[in-house]
C-alpha cells in the first residue's frame, strides 16, 4: 500500500467516525424556535402596519373624509349604525338570503353533479344547460328574478342559488371524472353495486373537488347577495351600501364592505375546517 | 391439438375436482380509434384443479390480463365457455377474488378497512366475524400493528400485502393474481413471493397467477401455462415438480434452472415475434 493510499484510508475512517460520534450544532432543515409562529407574526405585523398607515393617511386628510375615511371613522360609523338598529336587520336579511341560497345550492348541486358525471347519458342531456348558465353572468338574470320572485327574499335567494350552484356542479363533475379507474374496477370485481360505488368510492374520492367547488361557490354567493340587493331589495347590507354610497356616506360603505368580507372569511374558515376533517388520511406535508 | 388432449388427459386422471374450466375462450376488444374489433385471446382451453396453483406466463400485451379479467367476470368473453365449479361465469362473484397489479387501495380507508372492503361489498360475513378474519389476515400477511395505518403511509410491498389480504378476506374459492409483484423492486418481489407461498400453504385456495417473470412463475406454480404473443393462445404447458414448501433452496436447485431454461426458450420466441410485429407496424 502506498503512503497516499494509507493516508486516504485513514482519512476516510476518521470521517466516518466523526460523522457517527459528532452531535451537530444545527441540523440543516431543522426549523428554528420561532419558525412555527413566523407565519402568524409576519401576517399580523403586516396587517397592523397597513391599518396604521391607512389611519395616518386618512387623519392628515390628504383627501377629504368624504373620499377616504380612516379605520377609526369606519368604526364610529359602525357604532352609529348599530344604535339606529337597522344594521342588525340588514345583516339578518342578507344572512338569510346567503345561507338559504347557498345551502340549497349545495343540497341540490352535489347530487346533481354526481348524477351527471356518473350517468353519461344524463350528462349528455344536461351539459348544454350547464354550459349555457355557467358562461352567462348570473347577475344578468336578476331582472327576471325580480319579476318572478319580487323585491323580498325570494329573488335574492334565487340569484345566490344560481351563483353558487354551477361552480359546485362543475367541480363535482370534475371530481368524479378524476377518480382512479383502477379503484372502480377493483370495487366492481368485488361485486360492488352502484350504490356501494357511490358511497364508498365516488363520494369520498371526489370530496377534495367538491369542497373546492363549495369554496368557489361561496365567493359567487357573496357577490350575488350584494349585487342583488343593490339592484332591488327592501333591506340588506347591499341595499344599505347602495343607499350610503348615493349620499356620500363613505364610512358606511366601508362598514358594509367589512361585514361582507368578514362573512366571507368566516365561512371560508369553516369550509377549510371541514376540508381538513375529510382529509386526515392524506400524507402530512 | 396436443394441448387439448393433454387437458383431456388431466381431467380423466384427476383425483381432485376441476375448479375452473375454460373451453375455446375467445375475447375480442372494440378499439375505438381503429373502429374495429381486435382479437386479444384466442381459443383457450384450460382446466384448473381444486387447490392447484397455476401461473400464466407470457410477454406483455399477450392477453393474459384480459383472460384473468374474464375469469374475474369484469371482462365479457366473445366465444367459448368459462365455468367455475360447473357454473358459467357471467359476472363478478363472491367465489373469486382478485389481487391487482396496482394495489388499488382506498386512500381514505385504514389498512383494516381496506382489507374488509371486498367482504363488505360481497356482504359475505357478519361484522364481527369479518373483523376477526381481517385481523387474522393482517397478521398472516405480516402487517400486524399497521391495522390503523393509511395506504399513503405504507411502502409498495406493504400495500401489496393489503391487496392480498383484501382478496383472502372474502374467502374465495379461487384467488386471481394479476402480476401483483411486477411493480416492486427485485428484493421485495422475492420476499413477497416467499410470503405468498407461506400464506397460500395455509389457505390452500386455488390460485391463478399472471406474470411475465419466468422465475416467478416457476417458483410459485404447480403448472405454468405459456401464452403466445398477441393474440393470446396456449403455447405450452409445463408441470413444475419442485417439492413444497419452497424457499431459498428451491431457487438455487438445478431442477429450478432446468424448468426455467425450458420456459425461457419458449417465451423468447414469443417476445421476438411480438417485437418483430411491432417493428413491422412501425415501418408500415
Amino acid at each position: 500500500m502506498t503512503d497516499r493510499a494509507a493516508q486516504r484510508e485513514a482519512a476516510t475512517r476518521d470521517a466516518v467516525e466523526t460523522r457517527v460520534s459528532a452531535t451537530p450544532d444545527r441540523i440543516p432543515g431543522q426549523p428554528g424556535p420561532i419558525a412555527r409562529y413566523e407565519r402568524a407574526i409576519i401576517g399580523t405585523v403586516s396587517v397592523v402596519s397597513f391599518l396604521i398607515f391607512w389611519e395616518v393617511i386618512a387623519q392628515i386628510r390628504l383627501m377629504p373624509e368624504l373620499f377616504l375615511p380612516g379605520p377609526s371613522d369606519i368604526w364610529r360609523a359602525y357604532l352609529v349604525l348599530l344604535k339606529t338598529n337597522t344594521l342588525g336587520r340588514d345583516i339578518w336579511v342578507s344572512g338569510q338570503e346567503l345561507l338559504v341560497g347557498y345551502g340549497l345550492a349545495i343540497v341540490v348541486g352535489l347530487p346533481f353533479g354526481l348524477l351527471m358525471a356518473w350517468y353519461k347519458r344524463l350528462g349528455f342531456a344536461l351539459d348544454p344547460f350547464v354550459n349555457f348558465f355557467f358562461a352567462t353572468p348570473r347577475t344578468a338574470m336578476f331582472p327576471l328574478f325580480l319579476i318572478w320572485f319580487g323585491l323580498g327574499l325570494g329573488s335574492k335567494v334565487a340569484i345566490v342559488f344560481l351563483g353558487a350552484f354551477f361552480p359546485i356542479v362543475i367541480n363535482t363533475i370534475a371530481g368524479v371524472r378524476n377518480l382512479d379507474p383502477a379503484l372502480i374496477r377493483m370495487a366492481r370485481s368485488f361485486s360492488a353495486r352502484d350504490w356501494d360505488l357511490f358511497r364508498d368510492i365516488v363520494l369520498p374520492g371526489s370530496v377534495p373537488f367538491i369542497l373546492s367547488g363549495c369554496r368557489l361557490g361561496l365567493g359567487h354567493a357573496l357577490i350575488s347577495v350584494v349585487v342583488g340587493e343593490m339592484i332591488g331589495a327592501e333591506a340588506g347590507i347591499g341595499l344599505m351600501m347602495a343607499n350610503a354610497g348615493s349620499v356620500f356616506q363613505t364610512a358606511r360603505v366601508f362598514v358594509g364592505i367589512t361585514i361582507v368580507a368578514g362573512a366571507g372569511v368566516i365561512l371560508t374558515l369553516i369550509l377549510q375546517k371541514i376540508e381538513a376533517r375529510f382529509q386526515s388520511w392524506k400524507p402530512q406535508p | 391439438m396436443d394441448v387439448g388432449s393433454s387437458t383431456e388427459g388431466l381431467r380423466n386422471n384427476a383425483v381432485s375436482r376441476v375448479n375452473l374450466r375454460a373451453r375455446g375462450v375467445t375475447i375480442h376488444y372494440w378499439v375505438e380509434r381503429a373502429n374495429a374489433a381486435f382479437l386479444a385471446v384466442d381459443g383457450i382451453d384450460v382446466d384448473i384443479q381444486e387447490g392447484e396453483f397455476v401461473a400464466i406466463l407470457g410477454p406483455s400485451g399477450c392477453g393474459k390480463t384480459t383472460f384473468i379479467n374474464a375469469v374475474s367476470g369484469t371482462q365479457a368473453i366473445s366465444g367459448g365457455s368459462l365455468t367455475l365449479d360447473g357454473k358459467s361465469i357471467e359476472g363478478p362473484g363472491p367465489d373469486r377474488a382478485m389481487v391487482f397489479q396496482q394495489a388499488s387501495l382506498l386512500p381514505w380507508r385504514s389498512v383494516r378497512d381496506n382489507v374488509l372492503f371486498g367482504a363488505q361489498m360481497q356482504r359475505r360475513l357478519g361484522r364481527e366475524e369479518s373483523a376477526r378474519r381481517a385481523d387474522h389476515l393482517i397478521k398472516l400477511v405480516g402487517l400486524g400493528g399497521f391495522e390503523k395505518a393509511y395506504p399513503s403511509e405504507l411502502s409498495g410491498g406493504m400495500q401489496q400485502r393489503v391487496n392480498l389480504a383484501r382478496a383472502l378476506a372474502t374467502n374465495p374459492r379461487m384467488l386471481l393474481l394479476d402480476e401483483p409483484f411486477a411493480a416492486l423492486d427485485a428484493q421485495t418481489r422475492e420476499l413477497m413471493q416467499d410470503e405468498l407461498l407461506r400464506v397460500w400453504e395455509e389457505e390452500k385456495t386455488t390460485a391463478l397467477f399472471i406474470t411475465h417473470d419466468i422465475k416467478e412463475a416457476v417458483f410459485l406454480a404447480d403448472r405454468v401455462i405459456v401464452f403466445s404473443a398477441r393474440p393470446g393462445r396456449i403455447k405450452r404447458e409445463v408441470q413444475v415438480d419442485l417439492p413444497r414448501p419452497r424457499g431459498r433452496e428451491t431457487r438455487r436447485s438445478d431442477r429450478f434452472r432446468e424448468i426455467e431454461d425450458l420456459l425461457h426458450d419458449s417465451i423468447q420466441e414469443e417476445v421476438l415475434a411480438a417485437a418483430k410485429r411491432e417493428l413491422a407496424r412501425g415501418a408500415a
